[in-house]
């Protein structure tokens, strides 16, 4: 316990990426089994006690210390468990000894019922000093808030049994915590996980924006980029699951779709809901939204927004990878497995014929469907590899001019809005990895979207500035604007033109917003 | 409310002894002023008069150019229109004091900024009697447990060892603050030398001059950067991120404070490695002194007034909040 409680507490003092990673990798180089498979679990979010709630935390602390010094306490330090980690009596005795494992707690927690957890809690504190006081109470209600991204946790694993890090991609998602194969792959004492019959994700490719550049048609496939969520199918004929872009299982908000997949194989496509409103066509972003992030959904909420996905791209065929084959290949293939699918739930994006590059704008500038984003160009030689690789795949968004920003800090909005943190300051990446501020946008979201995005930023405060809260930088806000202009004021050295926010990606991990070298290049 | 000390009124802007026409630690210019210590929301410029220690004189003398001024040493006492005025160790900074004020029988004491626990650079605290205790509350709510200085000094010694490639630039208040941590790290057994900012050199000397063995200081103005290779350095804490820092060999930014308690605190001021280390009481300290001087009433000032008040009357003790102003983030 003393060694995680010491991880986290650097952690919330580092702030390089690097030194980060350092720290993690080191503590997982030398932490025993399960503590550290526990540990990468808890830092990642990948770790959840139903039984424990922080209001439990919070009662508990009530009974040891005065009701009135515990909330001027909670008033001033800002967060529940700091405050009860720093307010609670030390043990007299003073030495701490035989403080438990992490492994041990975790087994408490995840066995205690509702009703014992305080007094879990609490014994456990007894034994222990501030610092793992605070350590507990974060790995029992979560919310670590260290800045460690999934993608970050398994590159700190690959840097710590000098691995390649799209390896442990391949496997991370068919394992559970603690973990045990991995590290045993990890420190060359057993293979690879053997991971037949498991559902698992595979990494997607993505797109670099195309940009001012020209593409020859004669190399280059158009089709549609679709306004919804990328999704990757994974049926084994077992069972089926849904991935999102960051490979989080969201089989539980779409089980209409995983129902309707019986094949066996993998398929990479984008996730719509058929708006009534639109005729059958594909509705908005903001319909699939009201899906997304639910662990139940209604049969209400099934019928008034069913989902379908529409392919792209296959990566399995039955048992066999495409991967290496080229695009070409693997869209005769991909024709070839669509019909055998239901066709409520699946079709094939259709490629666009263009004549030439002229032509592809053309068609590109007359989209009308409100489901369309802009267009896709892929490489007709390319093989399907993770990750982002230059010339292989090119995104060409339709205008507006949208960026991928990370919201940065809030301020309460007027009005009838002053009870809302509405007005957002969002930024995008520099070179070194940075964040800076951008633009401002306090408009183009709905009542419900606002009532999100309070939530998120009331919940992921790090610091208070008078009316002005600054957020995690977890959340990505997709923004649109008339156009980007240079600006000495601001030090990201460009200013947005009526920037308003478009979409609220709670798909995207915030590494993959844009860069500030993006947007200068969005300068007219 | 109170009849007690009816000849001793709190104003927002310093706690007023009528009979003397005297101030204790006022914020704006008066005829008469009785100052506890040097800090800047304690002794201003301006005054007419002033009362303190010799050692504050010669502090006020550094930063006001303040000349004229009684010395009054600790223990001594006089007289001001009736009432009789003594001062007493505080154990805060050095030369900070504790104000006695005994008049028609009663005694109240003006503790100004005081700490418990012992400080290589100054007098400890001296607990005195008295009927009314004005007390401050810096650290007033039950959050702040300073731990061991010796163990943050083992920190900084650690992260010193662990940095060798770099250096370690320790944020700490001009007056007090720095030349503790010199004075605690002397007393830790380390004796290479200390590198100091330009703030920070006058009060330094100062303390030297008044007696305080600080060993081997040396501006940074006239070090070679390669030279702070793995060395410690004392910044004042606004200098901790700004270009200044830059001349430097990629510090480890440290800072020494009592708000190093609460981590979102240490993280807004993008430090890298918090130093638990206050020259104020903390809580336990606080409620501790209250019990040992045991006053019929308790006057709590200076910093988070309601938690103190509240614990007061939770323990049956009388107790009441000053509004003072300008005394809200303290010097700490
Ligand atoms: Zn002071
Ligand atoms: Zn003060």
């Amino acid at each position: 316990m003393r060694a995680f409680s010491d991880l986290l507490d650097n952690l919330i003092y580092t702030r390089s990426r690097n030194g980060k990673l350092r720290l993690i990798s080191d503590y997982l180089k030398h932490a025993p089994d399960p503590d550290r498979g526990w540990v990468l679990a808890a830092l990642t979010g990948q770790l959840d006690f139903p039984t424990v709630k922080a209001s439990a935390v919070r009662n508990m602390a009530m009974e040891r210390v005065d009701e009135t010094l515990f909330k001027l306490s909670r008033d001033f330090v800002g967060d529940t468990a700091e405050t009860v980690a720093l307010i609670w009596p030390d043990n007299p005795e003073g030495e701490l000894t035989e403080i438990p494992s992490v492994g041990q707690i975790v087994d408490e927690l995840a066995a205690v019922s509702r009703s014992d957890a305080p007094k879990l809690l609490a014994n456990l504190m007894d034994r222990m000093g501030s610092n793992e006081r605070y350590a507990l109470l974060k790995l029992a209600t979560g919310g670590m808030r260290v800045g460690v991204s999934a993608r970050l946790g398994k590159i700190a694993f690959a840097l710590a049994f000098d691995m390649v890090v799209e390896e442990i991609e391949e496997v991370w998602h068919a394992l559970e915590p603690p973990y045990s194969e991995l590290f045993a792959w990890g420190e060359g004492k057993a293979d690879r996980p053997d991971l037949t019959g498991v559902p698992f994700f595979r990494p997607f490719m993505l797109a670099h924006p195309l940009e001012d550049k020209k593409l020859d048609m004669a190399d280059y496939v158009a089709e549609w980029k679709w306004d919804g969520i990328r999704v990757q199918v994974v049926g084994t004929g077992r069972e089926t699951k849904l991935f999102s872009r960051g490979g989080d299982d969201i089989t539980p908000a779409f089980p209409d779709v995983a129902d309707a997949f019986k094949s066996i194989g993998v398929v990479d496509g984008e996730l719509l809901v058929r708006g009534e409103f639109q005729g059958g066509e594909a509705a908005s972003f903001n319909a699939l939204q009201q899906r997304l992030g639910r662990k139940k959904v209604s049969t209400k909420m099934l019928a008034e927004y069913p989902a379908f996905v529409r392919l792209y791209d296959i990566l399995f065929d039955d048992e066999a990878d495409l991967r290496e084959q080229t695009w070409a290949y693997r869209r005769d293939k991909l024709e070839s497995f669509v019909p055998k699918l239901d066709a409520e739930r699946f079709d094939i994006s259709a490629i666009l014929e263009a004549r030439d590059f002229d032509h592809l704008n053309e068609i590109r500038d007359g989209a009308r469907d409100a489901a369309i984003e802009g267009v896709m160009l892929k490489l007709r030689d390319s093989p399907y590899i993770s990750g982002r690789k230059t010339g292989l795949w090119y995104k060409w968004k339709r205008d507006p001019l949208v960026a991928d920003c990370v919201m940065m800090y809030a301020q309460r909005g007027s009005g009838k809005r002053s009870s809302f943190y509405s007005d957002y300051t969002f930024g995008c990446w520099t070179e070194n990895g940075e964040l800076y501020p951008v633009g401002k946008a306090y408009s183009g979201f709905t009542d419900a979207e606002l009532k999100m995005l309070d939530r998120f930023v009331r919940q992921n405060t790090l610091n208070r500035f008078g009316p002005v809260r600054e957020v995690e930088k977890t959340m990505v806000l997709e923004v649109a604007f008339d156009s980007i202009h240079q600006s000495k004021r601001h030090k990201s050295g460009v200013a947005m033109r009526f920037p308003r926010i478009s979409r609220i990606r709670t798909d995207k991990p915030a590494a993959e917003a844009d860069h500030v070298a993006t947007l200068k290049n969005m300068i007219t | 409310m109170t009849n007690a000390a009816h000849w001793i009124e709190p104003h927002p802007h310093g706690i007023y002894i009528k009979p003397a026409d005297a101030w204790i630690d006022p914020s704006r210019a008066v005829s008469r002023a009785l100052v506890t210590h040097g800090h800047a929301d304690h002794a201003r410029g301006g005054h007419e008069k002033v009362w303190a220690t010799p050692e504050t004189l010669a502090i006020m003398g550094l930063r006001y150019g303040t000349n004229s001024g009684c010395a009054v040493p600790y223990g001594d006492g006089f007289e001001l229109g009736g009432v009789k005025i003594s001062y007493h160790s505080a154990g805060h900074v050095l030369g900070s004091a504790q104000i006695l004020m005994e008049y028609q029988g009663e005694r109240v004491v003006a503790t100004g900024d005081y700490k418990r626990r012992t400080d290589p650079t100054c007098a400890p605290f001296e607990v005195i009697s008295c009927d009314i205790f004005i007390t401050e509350a810096t650290f007033g709510l039950p959050v702040f447990k300073h731990p061991d200085t010796a163990d943050e000094i083992q920190k900084l010694l650690s992260a010193k060892e662990a940095n060798s490639d770099r250096c370690i630039l320790v944020g700490a208040y001009a007056l007090g603050k720095a030349q503790r941590v010199i004075g605690e790290l002397r007393k830790a057994g380390y004796d290479d030398p200390i590198f100091l900012h330009g703030a920070l050199e006058k009060m330094c000397h100062l303390y030297q001059e008044l007696g305080v063995d600080l060993g081997d200081i040396r501006p940074v103005m006239d070090t070679e950067k390669e030279a702070m290779l793995g060395q410690i350095i004392l910044a004042p804490p606004s200098a901790l991120n700004d270009r200044w820092s830059r001349r430097l060999p990629d510090p480890v930014t440290a800072m020494a404070s009592g708000w190093m308690r609460v981590r979102q605190r240490a993280r807004q001021r993008n430090v890298e490695l918090p130093l638990i280390m206050s020259d104020h009481a903390d809580w336990d300290e606080l409620t501790q002194t209250i019990k040992d001087v045991s006053p019929s009433e308790t006057w709590v000032t200076h910093g988070r007034e309601d938690a103190l008040v509240h614990w007061c009357a939770l323990n049956q003790m009388k107790a009441r909040a000053l509004e003072m102003v300008g005394r809200e983030e303290e010097d700490d």
